[in-house]
């Protein structure tokens, strides 16, 4: 700044000295403008990156010394032809000002939270929810880690016909969302998964900036999320969890319990699964179902059996938001623009290879849905409803407020919302899932025992209460609603008009009889591999 | 099984079924598993040279047997078409099949997933899910790529995506 101002003076100077040169002092005046600009341009960059507060302010007060250089040139200037390039340089320095004001400025980290309203502190709002009742303790929030599984590809492809014309999908979408939500609530720490790079095509999501083009999905998110949120601790894995080993690393990194050492069980409170295929679900399941680690599913889609009506349909949509160009038609749910979220307790709830997705039928005759061109779509709009479910269920399960949700669905062509409970599959194919059903049933009396330990706390805090009615003349009683579930409840596999299973289920399987045939066979690994290596080698 | 054809069938009921239940992480089971693995790999192989219709190599890139690579072709016009294949099997096998991967067509036709995976949602995944755990790595290639290849591959000839390496290189070998 001190070199602006200097060579601002000598170019002042320079201005007096011609005072009386005519043509020659407008020159200057010239130079001096272009000297200014050159100079700013060349320090503007430092604005940014200057970032601190202290240095704006000194900033701004440099420019203000420069306005009044400027004020006390033009009154030294007798030529009054002049005042109007003088007035042009004022009103530039006015400009940079403005600009100097609007560079952003980072925030520094925020040792407690605090609930005092005033404009500079980031939680008063959320501090608020305490005051106003609805959380116990909000700044417990900081206390607890989640982990969301981002992505995992999908590209292309859904094809039904030679003549498919989708294109590019893949999530990221409800993921990255659900991060910048939570980390403006201030949760304490945020592990991201992904292997992605940030794509051009991914801007029809929201978060993900055009200069973040080239980066991991999960690196660009880590820098916008800490420039959101300095308190929040990221931590970012490039990885695929599907293979055998990133799946190591990513069980490991739930386990580690450097951030919460006091904490049981694993190292994070939830995991949230925003993936977009069944693979990568099957996994989130597996390691969750292992670690004994609640976990909360995510899908926001558009059909894979949608009617061609409905994709046109769609494209007009879309083409009215104008979010996203034809041949950007995203990605993929069961009728047409919707999504659900679902919370899994391994052993408590059903878990995902408990219940295997379903397609439904969206009122359409179902023979009618599997036609050419067909593809699947995804809209920022349902993906931003299903992020805000998501992380609104997150923060009730966290902070224990309200009801939370075992499974809350959302069709959007009919605004409708199920919810439901999923029990466990007895018969699941997942054998951790088994096994914690068993312990699930083991822990009953203890569970139960505590429940009647509160309901009986309840009942004293209410025994000063009158009874509701003095006389029972009809004998009227009333039941608990969970055993009349368990009592109604049909273990029958069939399912209403409507639905299909995405996946068929396995057949059953028949031992093969063990006759000497299989004795026979060569039962060692490394002559199998010769043989295979043999057959290659020709 | 209805659509599929009829040389198709028979191809697969000759390869041999697969009994063990068992993932990458199932130590002693996995290996049993990889065990049959290799006898259903080797009767589909030697399958495919007596019916002089041989069309891939694979054998497992490390000793665990969780990464596979190897080659596949495809004859079109009388032009032989190579590719390079490759798959990890993953975490939950054999509840998901592998994603099989050609990363030398990625990018080129809009059958596939990310890093070149080959689109078998709708043609092989409820086949694998009804089947499992009896079908293996040799019924996913002989269910899963060999059809896709021959859906594929005139178009993408056809269509210039991709060209015969002689055409390419202009070299003379055939």
């Amino acid at each position: 700044m001190a070199t602006v101002k200097k060579s601002f003076h000598n170019a002042c100077k320079k201005g007096n000295e011609f005072r009386l040169g005519g043509a020659q002092e407008l020159e200057s005046t010239a130079v001096l403008q272009v000297f200014l600009d050159s100079e700013f341009r060349h320090k503007k960059p430092n604005f940014g990156s200057c970032g601190g507060g202290a240095e704006r302010a000194r900033m701004e007060v440099e420019l203000k010394e420069m306005l009044d250089d400027l004020q006390s040139l033009r009154q030294s200037l007798s030529d009054p032809s002049l005042h109007a390039s003088i007035d042009k340089l004022q009103s530039r320095v006015d400009h940079l000002t403005h600009l100097a004001k609007s560079v952003p400025v980072r925030r520094t980290k925020v040792k407690d939270m605090s609930a005092e309203v005033v404009d500079s502190n980031p939680y008063s709002r959320l501090m608020a929810l305490q005051r106003m009742g609805i959380v116990e303790n909000y700044e417990r929030i900081r206390e607890f880690s989640v982990a969301i599984v981002v992505c995992i590809c999908l590209l292309l492809p859904i094809y039904l016909s030679k003549k498919a014309f989708a294109s590019t999908l893949g999530i990221g979408g409800v993921g990255s969302v659900a991060a910048e939500m939570l980390t403006r609530c201030g949760i304490g720490r945020i592990l991201l998964y992904d292997y992605d790079k940030v794509e051009l095509a991914n801007m029809n999501r929201l978060f993900f900036r055009p200069e973040q083009v080239g980066m991991t999905k999960t690196d660009a998110a880590v820098q916008t999320l800490s420039d959101i949120n300095p308190d929040v601790v990221l931590e970012s894995y490039t990885l695929n969890i599907t293979t055998v080993q990133g799946f190591e690393t990513f069980m490991s990194s739930l386990k580690n319990k450097t951030f919460c050492p006091s904490k049981e069980g694993s190292g994070v409170e939830l995991v949230l699964s925003c993936v977009d295929n069944y693979e990568a679900r099957m996994v989130v399941n597996q390691a969750c179902n292992e670690l004994n680690q609640t976990w909360m599913e995510s899908e926001a889609q558009l059909s894979r059996l949608m009617p061609v009506c409905e994709i046109a349909r769609l494209f007009i949509l879309i083409q009215n938001l104008n979010v996203l160009g034809l041949k950007h038609f995203q990605s993929v749910s069961e009728d047409a623009v919707s999504g659900h979220i679902q919370l899994l307790i391994p052993g408590e709830t059903a878990c995902f290879a408990c219940a295997p997705p379903l397609v439904v039928a969206s009122g359409v005759d179902e023979r009618t849905l599997k036609r050419e061109g067909v593809c699947a779509a995804s809209l920022p709009t349902t993906m931003g409803v299903v992020a805000g479910l998501l992380v609104q269920n997150t923060l009730k399960f966290l902070l224990k407020f309200g009801h939370v949700s075992p499974y809350l669905g959302y069709s959007s062509l009919k605004d409708y919302f199920p919810t439901m409970a999923m029990k466990p599959n007895p018969q699941c194919s997942n054998a951790a899932c088994l096994e914690r059903q068993k312990e699930y049933i083991l822990a009953k009396p203890a569970r139960d025992a505590a429940e009647k330990a509160k309901m009986e706390a309840e009942a004293a805090a209410v025994a000063a209460d009158v009874p509701l009615h003095d006389d029972n003349e009809w004998n009227i009683s009333v039941l608990d609603d969970s055993e009349m579930e368990s009592t109604g409840a049909t273990s029958s596999d069939a399912l209403p008009d409507g639905l299909t299973r995405e996946l068929p289920s396995a057949d059953e399987f028949q031992k093969p009889p063990t006759s000497g045939a299989t004795d026979n066979a060569i039962d060692d690994l490394e002559e199998l591999r010769r043989q295979l290596e043999a057959l290659n080698a020709d | 099984m209805e659509g599929w054809d009829p040389n198709t069938k028979s191809t697969l009921t000759q390869i041999p079924l697969l009994t063990t239940k068992a993932g990458p992480r199932d130590g002693a089971a996995w290996t049993q598993r990889l065990k049959e693995e290799y006898r259903a790999l080797i009767a589909y192989t030697q399958m495919n040279k007596s019916k002089d219709n041989d069309w891939f190599r694979i054998s497992a890139a490390n000793p665990e047997g969780t990464r596979w690579t190897g080659k596949c072709w495809y004859v079109h016009n009388l032009l032989k078409y190579e590719f390079d294949l490759q798959f990890d099997i993953p975490v939950t096998y054999p509840a998901t099949a592998p994603e099989l991967e050609l990363p030398e067509l990625d990018g080129k036709t809009q059958k596939m997933y990310r890093g070149g995976k080959i689109c078998l949602t709708v043609h092989f995944k409820p086949l694998w899910a009804k089947n499992c755990p009896r079908f293996g790595i040799a019924h996913a290639l002989c269910l899963g790529l060999a059809p896709w290849l021959a859906a594929e591959i005139p178009i993408l000839v056809d269509s210039g995506m991709i060209k015969h390496k002689d055409d390419a290189t202009s070299s003379n070998e055939s």
